[in-house]
């Protein structure tokens, strides 16, 4: 069971939920920019919601389904077709050999994720499967895809049985998402230790202005054009752990956000932190879409991580059981 | 030392800083306080970040609250690190897993010896000598996959990074920054003033163990010819 990429997109790699534990090597995490659509399409299909997808940024790759297969597509709308026919986000569906899938437009959101049953068959790399394109490891081989990449599918024994249906089968139930990606103008934030070195009209500007995420900004760091801040104090750190979130205060006055490939240590004012339930939607938002930033407090942070995370398990539970309907038991 | 701060980084991780003055000493209490944390695990810790002088606990909040049946995360891994602070035992200072390292210090290796050198009113035998004479303390891996911080470097070399970071320096380059010395593991753009170049391979994604040093390694650097250099990489391809 494969998929065949017929034509490369211009940076769709292989990512899981991260490389955890491997920071005594300077290895740094890496893994999905937006975990909440990556697992949410594991838990539709009945993986594990840690499973590796393909993660697609716009103009994505073509690929052609070789063997039927059970796919599902989060995140990012790029207004996907299967067939020529529109293919639906956030759903299971059972594709026939001979599919083809494009993406033709980007709508919303800036990272996709595709998703197979049983997940892909690579080799893992120190526990995971995500590509680190920086010292060409993991995934495919380390680097993005190219055209001709056949990509295996490991093996499942459960094969639904359908009603009858043409190329394509759409299951009939979707997974909510709207919650995660409301109000994408307001990111929400905690204090960095190096909060207060900002000045009190400084700390006015970073909560009551607008910011934009710079067109330059990768899977590395989103740069953030805005009000530049001014520090009561600024001395020279000495470096240590960053993570996934960390707002950095560069001495240009302007502000960095760590994101998914993120260096394991950095020795810059930490502001603040983007916390976790808004990492999705910060994954998603377009360079020079404006939003703000607002401050709460760390215990609602913790709250907010916490009742997302039980939302993700009860979805992947309602899956499995809707999943089970469909298959010979 | 006795005082210590610690901090959340963000809401899956937390820090134990030591201060932010370096000395040797602190390095070592966080060596020693990694390894006791290594040997406490628990169920929810995703990694252990060392630097300079703070160790950061990064954990899965969902399953530290799920696994251990408790209410508060972080209040859970605030009371692991102080543990790990009074229980661990101070780290000797002994020369901990020696790793010699050969240089070839020679052009076109030493891109910036002789800025340098002119800068101290030094030879560059005398550079080069002195990074030789003595043993290092790998005080932490950063920056890139397997880039070590070492230190302390002889005053008379020790010198300031560069102005305007270059675009790409090679794997293997050598340099000084500050006090502070260490080697290029792969290609990157580096603001580092760069002495030598050494045939070692300082990250290899194919080994078990793809770093060649670790925090709390100690390093000493030995002074080689380009054809040793030569023959090194030829024999170790």
């Amino acid at each position: 069971m494969s998929l065949r990429v017929l034509k490369a997109g211009i940076f769709d790699t292989i990512q899981d939920n991260g490389r955890t534990g491997f920071s005594k090597w300077g290895v740094n995490p890496g893994g999905a920019m937006d975990r909440y659509a990556l697992r949410i399409s594991n838990a539709l299909l009945g993986n594990s919601l840690e499973e590796a997808a393909i993660e697609l940024h716009f103009p994505a790759s073509q690929f052609l389904i070789e063997s039927d297969l059970l796919i599902s597509i989060c995140g990012a709308d790029f207004s996907a077709e299967i067939n020529a026919q529109p293919l639906p986000l956030w759903k299971p569906l059972w594709a026939r050999a001979g599919s083809v899938i494009t993406f033709s437009n980007k709508k919303q959101g800036n990272r996709a994720y595709l998703s197979v049953l049983g997940g892909f068959d690579l080799k893992p790399w120190l526990g995971s499967l995500s590509t680190n394109t920086k010292i060409e490891a993991g995934g495919m081989e380390g680097r993005i895809l190219k055209k001709d990449d056949i990509l295996e599918t490991n093996a499942f024994n459960l094969k639904p049985i359908l009603p009858q249906h043409d190329q394509v089968f759409v299951f009939p139930w979707y997974a909510s998402h709207h919650f995660v990606y409301q109000d994408p103008e307001q990111i929400f934030f905690i204090e960095g230790n190096e909060w207060d070195w900002l000045s009190d009209e400084s700390k006015f500007h970073f909560e009551h202005k607008v910011f934009e995420i710079d067109p330059s900004s990768d899977r590395m760091a989103f740069h953030l054009n805005g009000e530049p801040l001014f520090y009561k104090t600024r001395t020279e750190l000495l470096s240590s752990a960053v993570s996934f979130g960390t707002i950095q205060g560069l001495p240009s006055g302007k502000l960095m956000t760590l994101m998914a490939d993120h260096q394991t240590t950095g020795g810059y004012p930490k502001i603040g932190h983007v916390i976790s339930a808004h990492l999705p939607k910060l994954a998603q938002l377009n360079a020079r879409q404006p939003f703000k930033f607002k401050k709460i407090k760390f215990e609602e942070a913790e709250k907010m991580l916490f009742s997302l995370e039980q939302d993700i398990r009860t979805i992947a539970g309602a899956c499995k059981v809707n999943l089970r309907n469909f298959y010979n038991q | 030392m006795s005082a210590y701060s610690i901090f959340q980084l963000g809401d899956c991780a937390m820090t134990l800083s030591l201060g932010n003055a370096f000395n040797p000493t602190d390095n070592l209490k966080i060596q020693a306080m990694k390894q006791w944390i290594e040997a406490n695990t628990f169920q929810g810790l995703l990694d252990i970040v060392t630097a300079y002088s703070s160790l950061t606990i990064v954990y899965d909040l969902y399953s530290v609250r799920t696994a251990g049946n408790i209410q508060n995360g972080a209040e859970f891994v605030k009371s692991h690190l102080q543990s790990a602070f009074e229980n661990s035992e101070k780290a000797d200072a002994t020369e901990r897993n020696l790793k010699m390292i050969p240089v070839c210090y020679e052009a076109p290796f030493n891109l910036d010896s002789e800025f340098i050198c002119s800068q101290k009113n030094i030879s560059i035998e005398k550079l080069n000598a002195l990074h030789c004479a003595k043993t290092y303390q790998v005080y932490m891996i950063g920056f890139l996959p397997g880039f070590p911080y070492m230190g302390e470097v002889d005053q008379l070399i020790a010198s300031p990074r560069k102005d305007k970071p270059r675009t790409r320096i090679e794997a293997g380059s050598v340099g000084i920054a500050g006090i502070q010395t260490g080697v290029y593991p792969i290609d990157s753009p580096g603001g580092w003033q760069i002495i030598g170049k050494t045939p070692v391979v300082l990250f290899d994604e194919e080994k078990e163990i793809p770093a060649f040093l670790e925090a709390g390694d100690t390093v000493k650097f030995y002074q080689i010819s380009k054809l040793a250099f030569e023959a090194y990489k030829t024999e170790n391809q």
